[in-house]
């Protein structure tokens, strides 16, 4: 098909061909066109169908304010709904479709809808779904919901990539309209660090789309002429294709680049779009203006648009949407798109100017004081009716309409931050007011300065007095100067489905109704007609509707106000929000120092917080998780086992005051722990919870390492600095975190001495009286590496614990399975150490978990009153230490074959099963290769005195019900001597 | 001399090096790391022995000092974090603290950080892709703590526009290392 609709002239390189697809059929087009330019270009202005009452749509605007012409972009998993024609860049095999039709565009079934506007107003769904309740969530919702929606999901994961970069700079000015552009040139010439950004693929703005000169050239070519200097300028950076969509605290703002947006796909290992963080010391804001419509009946048929719009099609596309074309306008501006359109060849059917004064033109028809209240054409628009200033009616043949109800300014960046607009009387429109986002400026159309030269003249200026600029002003080149008064003309007198939200369908008779009905506030009328709300956030419809509410209610507009405008400023694609941050690189991962050495072994890894740890090592034959954790017990406990638990916090805690600090810190006294010596430690909140336990170890007398549970390393560390900084400010405490400096490996069973005894350098003892239970060290390990050793343990065996720099973590893990082959050494993981830990009632994160005590976990007597330390006081409470308080037991299934679950809850052998008779509940459980069964800890009402006692352990949930018995929660070596041996 | 093989923060026997383009990130194992606090009441003796130490003055705040043996950037009030040559200074904890006694408390940091170079006449494009830091001014000595992949990390300019040092967890190198050259491939 040719291109029948194109005309000469416009920024399009008409020298190469891009082939292009919309609903399947093949058109042709420019660099340099949109999708809506080089569809009009093929005569198909039919692009979309309404949201509500599926009317045929084309495109009104030829910007991101565009309402009607949104497509389905792209194919497979590449499809993206909602894309604005009017913004969508074409490139060669582009394809689009149409959507919120079936089966086709032309014939959508779901037309129907607008045969039952009567019924479909305003308020609809709450007035028709109310009744009966029971099928709102069953029936209404799901057919609502698939009624519902523009676009339509590919459902496949998106295979384009997003990044996320930060920008810093002096002057950030937003839009490359005359204002943005001279005053990027003021700021840019003035060595400042200028960021310009402009959501269009050609800087310009209107400048491209206008005839009308600056200086002795094309506003077009100045607006060329001056990016060129600007490219040259090594201080300003120049982002195309770039939206601002959010103003955000402090001068920082949000950026979307579309970096391959304008490709088929993007190149290798490029990203899609880039999200900027823009930090910005001073703002300019130049995002130009938008036109407004008129409400007229059934003023939303394809070809009918915004006269500017109109007038950027043919200068700067070379499009017209039809060949004979009117114009219907309240001001001057409607007079240029006849002007323009009629010097490219396209025949001015009439120009309809609602004013008596309008001005005459010898070269087309004007109709003064008339105005346009109705329309024909089924697919497009054929004839407009035309009431003359004399009452009479004419019929205006046109495939296209123009209009024009004047501009308002982009206020919308000033109000990201809950600043009102100001409304200005001779503008009849809303400029920029109240509280600005700190250090924004507005220049330009968006400040209200809609002449040419009016805006080059505040770009300069307001660049100068953002940076502070002293000296002469640099003149201002010559460009049109035309007032900017304009009088407001909202709708025609006695329209009823005039469209003013065209994306939502929302007409004047909708918010007539609203009104009618009671809704007075704007956030109201917003919100019962569904008026703004779509995804073009009304640019081109808000201010009508406050105007109609306005009249109806006798108020003036700014009486009214306006509802809030929030990021982002266009639609934004949830994927850029994203960035890299998804699948596995959704947060960073952490890998122990033996990580390599585990993956060699056929380790199963387990995500704790971040680190992935061995959670347990099967053996060729073992099938079931089960296998290999029990024997990774059996064999620690009969022989020795390995774990690395480099993931465990280390705080290194320096200072003369460093056991002070502890003493503080800890619910249990540290200022006596001999040097050499590691105790157990338990914080405890300011409220008297517990909040983590781990060990110290005195290294030195002024210095220790401190232990922390893996989930609670970060936390602890936070909070001991809080400690350091706020609360003991005077104490010489100095704190680092060595968490991954060391990598550090359990050792653990009763060979596990004679083991290490082969790796730790002979000059150090290690033998039961050389190096007792909780003893520590700076040792030197395989010949002068040095190390740390600790004698504690989290199993119940005689252990240790080794640490050398993570480096020599792989190299060490080796050795001690090389070392320790005499021995059957067994490396263990997560699960057996579990299993450890339960069986000798040891307590982790499942006890300690938020809600309990130092004396719900047995350690009351921990709690020192002969010193002051965080959360004793609170541990007191009456409340936390009542007689039947809460105990940490052990429960043993009566019968072996049971099994014992977390979760569930403890209720006395006999009686109701409710939260009223509620004894407890269970937080650990595990079966007990030791033990022969299912084993759990759990917390018991006044449990210390209920050994013995049967209970029944429930969960209703999995419909379990188990008689367990209340024992000691040491099921193996109670009295500690294996870990003294 | 003991004889554990050590492996690269990368889980490689060697320094791993990827180029894009002519920039180039290079892993580099060879660092030794010891964290220096000045203890409470020495913050002066303790400047003053450090600018012994590294022969030129402990670096402000956002800055980093390079000295014949030691090179230091700042970390916190009274705080900086030190750095030589790992062969021959594997024992940099206890080098400074021998040299700064009671004065300040000492911490093998060494194998804490991963740290990676990166070098290219085009590194301000990666980095703006990466960290929120002001590339304009971040000019030879500067350096900074910033998030990069959700990780705490230091960068140190060593050559303005040319050169930076990016210290990150040694337990997410991986992570880290693949957020470079991500965007490497991203930027160049």
């Amino acid at each position: 098909m040719t291109q029948k609709n194109r005309l000469n002239g416009g920024q399009i390189d008409r020298d190469t061909t891009l082939n292009f697809t919309f609903d399947g059929k093949q058109y042709a087009g420019h660099p340099g066109d949109t999708l809506a330019s080089a569809l009009l270009a093929n005569n198909v202005r039919l692009m979309g169908r309404s949201f509500k009452y599926h009317r045929p749509r084309g495109p009104l605007s030829a910007g991101s304010e565009e309402p009607n012409a949104i497509v389905e972009l792209r194919s497979g998993a590449r499809q993206e709904p909602n894309t604005r024609a009017t913004t969508a860049e074409l490139f060669d095999g582009l394809s689009a479709t149409s959507q919120n039709r079936w089966p086709s565009l032309a014939f959508d079934a779901m037309a129907i809808n607008d045969r039952l506007s009567n019924f479909l107003t305003a308020g609809f769904y709450y007035k028709t779904f109310m009744w009966p309740a029971a099928f709102w969530e069953k029936i209404y919702e799901p057919i609502i919901r698939k009624a519902a929606g523009l676009g339509s999901l590919s459902m496949r994961a998106d295979p384009d990539t997003y990044d996320k970069g930060f920008r810093h700079c002096d002057l950030l000015i937003i839009g490359a309209g005359p204002a943005g552009l001279n005053a990027a040139l003021t700021a840019g010439r003035a060595g400042a660090q200028v960021i310009l950004a402009d959501e269009d693929f050609r800087m310009g703005g209107r400048l491209n789309a206008e005839t009308y000169p600056i200086a002795d050239m094309s506003g077009a070519d100045w607006a060329a002429q001056t990016v060129a200097e600007l490219a040259t300028l090594s201080n300003v950076r120049l982002m195309p294709r770039t939206t601002v969509i959010g103003a955000f605290d402090h001068g920082i703002y949000g950026a979307v680049e579309r970096v391959s947006d304008h490709l088929a796909t993007p190149a290798a290992g490029k990203p899609r779009q880039i999200l900027w963080r823009i930090y910005a010391k001073q703002t300019l804001l130049c995002a130009g203006a938008t036109e407004r419509p008129i409400a007229f009946d059934n003023n939303d048929r394809p070809g009918i648009m915004l006269a500017a719009s109109m007038r950027a099609y043919a200068n700067r596309w070379a499009a017209t949407p039809s060949h004979r074309v009117a114009i219907f306008t309240n001001n001057d501006d409607g007079h240029r798109t006849a002007h323009d359109l009629q010097g490219k060849g396209v025949k001015i059917a009439a120009v309809i100017d609602t004013r008596q004064d309008a001005p005459r033109s010898y070269d087309y028809e004007v109709l003064q004081g008339a105005q346009v209240v109705d329309t024909k054409g089924r697919l497009g628009l054929t004839f407009v009716e035309v009431n003359q200033v004399d009452g009479s009616t004419r019929t205006v043949e046109c495939g296209a309409l123009g209009v024009s109800g004047g501009w308002n300014p982009n206020v919308h960046l000033t109000c990201h931050q809950r600043g009102r607009p100001t409304w200005d009387e001779n503008l009849a429109a809303f400029v920029p007011g109240g509280t600005l986002p700190s250090g924004m400026n507005v220049a330009g159309a968006a400040n209200g300065d809609f002449s040419t030269h009016g805006a080059l003249k505040s770009g300069a200026n307001a660049a100068r007095k953002a940076l502070g600029l002293k000296g002469r002003a640099p003149a201002v080149p010559e460009a049109e100067d035309a007032p900017g008064t304009q009088t407001p003309f909202w709708y025609v007198e006695g329209c009823s489905r005039a469209w003013l939200d065209q994306q939502n369908d929302v007409t004047v008779k909708d918010v007539k109704l609203s009104h009618q009905e009671g809704f007075r506030s704007v956030e109201h009328l917003k919100r019962y007609t569904t008026l703004g709300m779509a995804t073009d956030q009304g640019k081109t419809s808000n201010i009508g509707g406050l105007a109609i509410m306005a009249e109806l209610a006798g108020k003036s507009i700014p009486e009214v106000g306006t509802t809030i405008f929030r990021p982002p400023y266009t639609p934004t694609a949830i994927g850029v929000l994203a960035g890299r941050m998804r699948g596995k690189e959704f947060h960073p991962t952490r890998l122990t120092p033996s990580h390599v050495w585990a993956k060699e072994r056929g380790a199963v890894f387990v995500e704790v917080g971040n680190w992935l740890r061995a959670q347990w090592f099967p053996l060729p034959g073992e099938t079931h998780w089960r296998q290999s954790v029990d024997r990774e017990v059996t064999a620690t406990r009969a022989s020795v086992g390995v774990c690395d638990c480099t993931t465990l916090g280390k705080i290194d805690v320096q200072g003369s005051d460093a056991a002070t600090f502890l003493n503080t810190v800890y619910c249990n006294g540290f200022a006596k722990l001999a040097v050499g010596k590691t105790r157990y430690g338990l914080m405890l909140r300011e409220d008297g919870i517990a909040m983590d336990d781990g060990t110290a170890a005195r290294l030195a007398e002024d210095q220790f390492v401190v232990t922390t549970t893996t989930a609670n390393a970060g936390r602890v560390y936070q909070h001991m600095e809080f400690v350091r900084q706020c609360l003991m400010p005077e104490a010489d405490v100095q704190l680092i975190s060595t968490t991954e400096a060391w990598a550090q490996y359990a050792v653990a069973g009763p060979n596990s001495r004679r083991l290490l005894q082969k790796i730790v350098d002979p000059d150090h003892d290690i033998s039961n009286e050389g190096f007792p239970f909780m003893a520590c060290a700076n040792i030197t390990v395989c010949g002068g590496l040095r190390a740390r050793l600790f004698r504690i343990s989290f199993s119940g065996e005689l252990a240790f614990e080794i640490a050398v720099p993570s480096r020599y973590g792989d190299a060490l893990m080796r050795r001690l399975m090389a070392e320790g082959e005499e021995f059957d050494v067994t490396p263990y993981g997560t699960e057996a150490l579990g299993v450890m830990r339960i069986e000798k009632g040891h307590a982790a994160g499942n006890e300690l978990n938020g809600t309990t005590t130092a004396l719900n976990l047995g350690m009351g007597r921990m709690v020192s009153k002969a010193k002051d330390s965080i959360g004793s006081q609170l541990s007191e409470r009456p409340g936390l230490n009542e007689a039947d308080a809460l105990m940490q037991v052990g429960l043993r299934p009566l019968s072996a074959e049971d099994k014992v679950t977390a979760g569930g809850h403890l209720m006395k052998a006999s009686g109701p099963v409710d939260a009223a008779h509620d004894q407890g509940y269970v937080t650990s459980a595990a079966y007990s290769p030791t033990l022969g069964h299912m084993i759990g800890l759990g917390f018991l009402k006044d449990g210390g005195n209920r050994m013995g006692e049967t209970l029944r352990l429930v969960s209703p949930v999995t419909d379990l019900t188990v008689e367990v018995e209340v024992v000691s929660a040491h099921f193996v070596d109670p009295e500690g001597e294996r870990v003294r041996a | 001399m003991h004889d554990l093989t050590p492996i690269t923060a990368l889980g490689g026997s060697a320094a791993r090096v990827d180029s894009v383009g002519d920039v180039t990130l290079t892993e580099v194992p060879d660092v030794a790391l010891a964290s220096v606090a000045a203890r409470r009441g020495h913050e002066g003796v303790c400047a003053q022995t450090l600018e012994s130490v590294l022969g030129t003055a402990a670096p402000s705040p956002g800055h980093a000092a390079e000295g014949a043996e030691y090179a230091a950037f700042w970390t916190g009030p009274d705080q900086w974090m030190l750095s030589a040559d790992f062969n021959g200074y594997e024992d940099i904890a206890a080098r400074i603290k021998s040299e700064v006694g009671d004065t300040a408390s000492v911490t093998e940091q060494t194998d804490a950080w991963v740290c990676f170079d990166l070098v290219g006449p085009h590194i301000n494009a990666v980095l703006e892709l990466l960290c929120n830091v002001d590339l304009a001014g971040f000019q030879t000595g500067r350096a900074t703590r910033t998030s990069i992949h959700h990780l705490g990390c230091y960068v140190i300019s060593t050559d303005a526009g040319q050169s930076v040092r990016i210290l990150g967890p040694r337990a997410s190198a991986g992570s880290l290392h693949h957020a470079i050259i991500t965007v490497m491939a991203s930027a160049l």
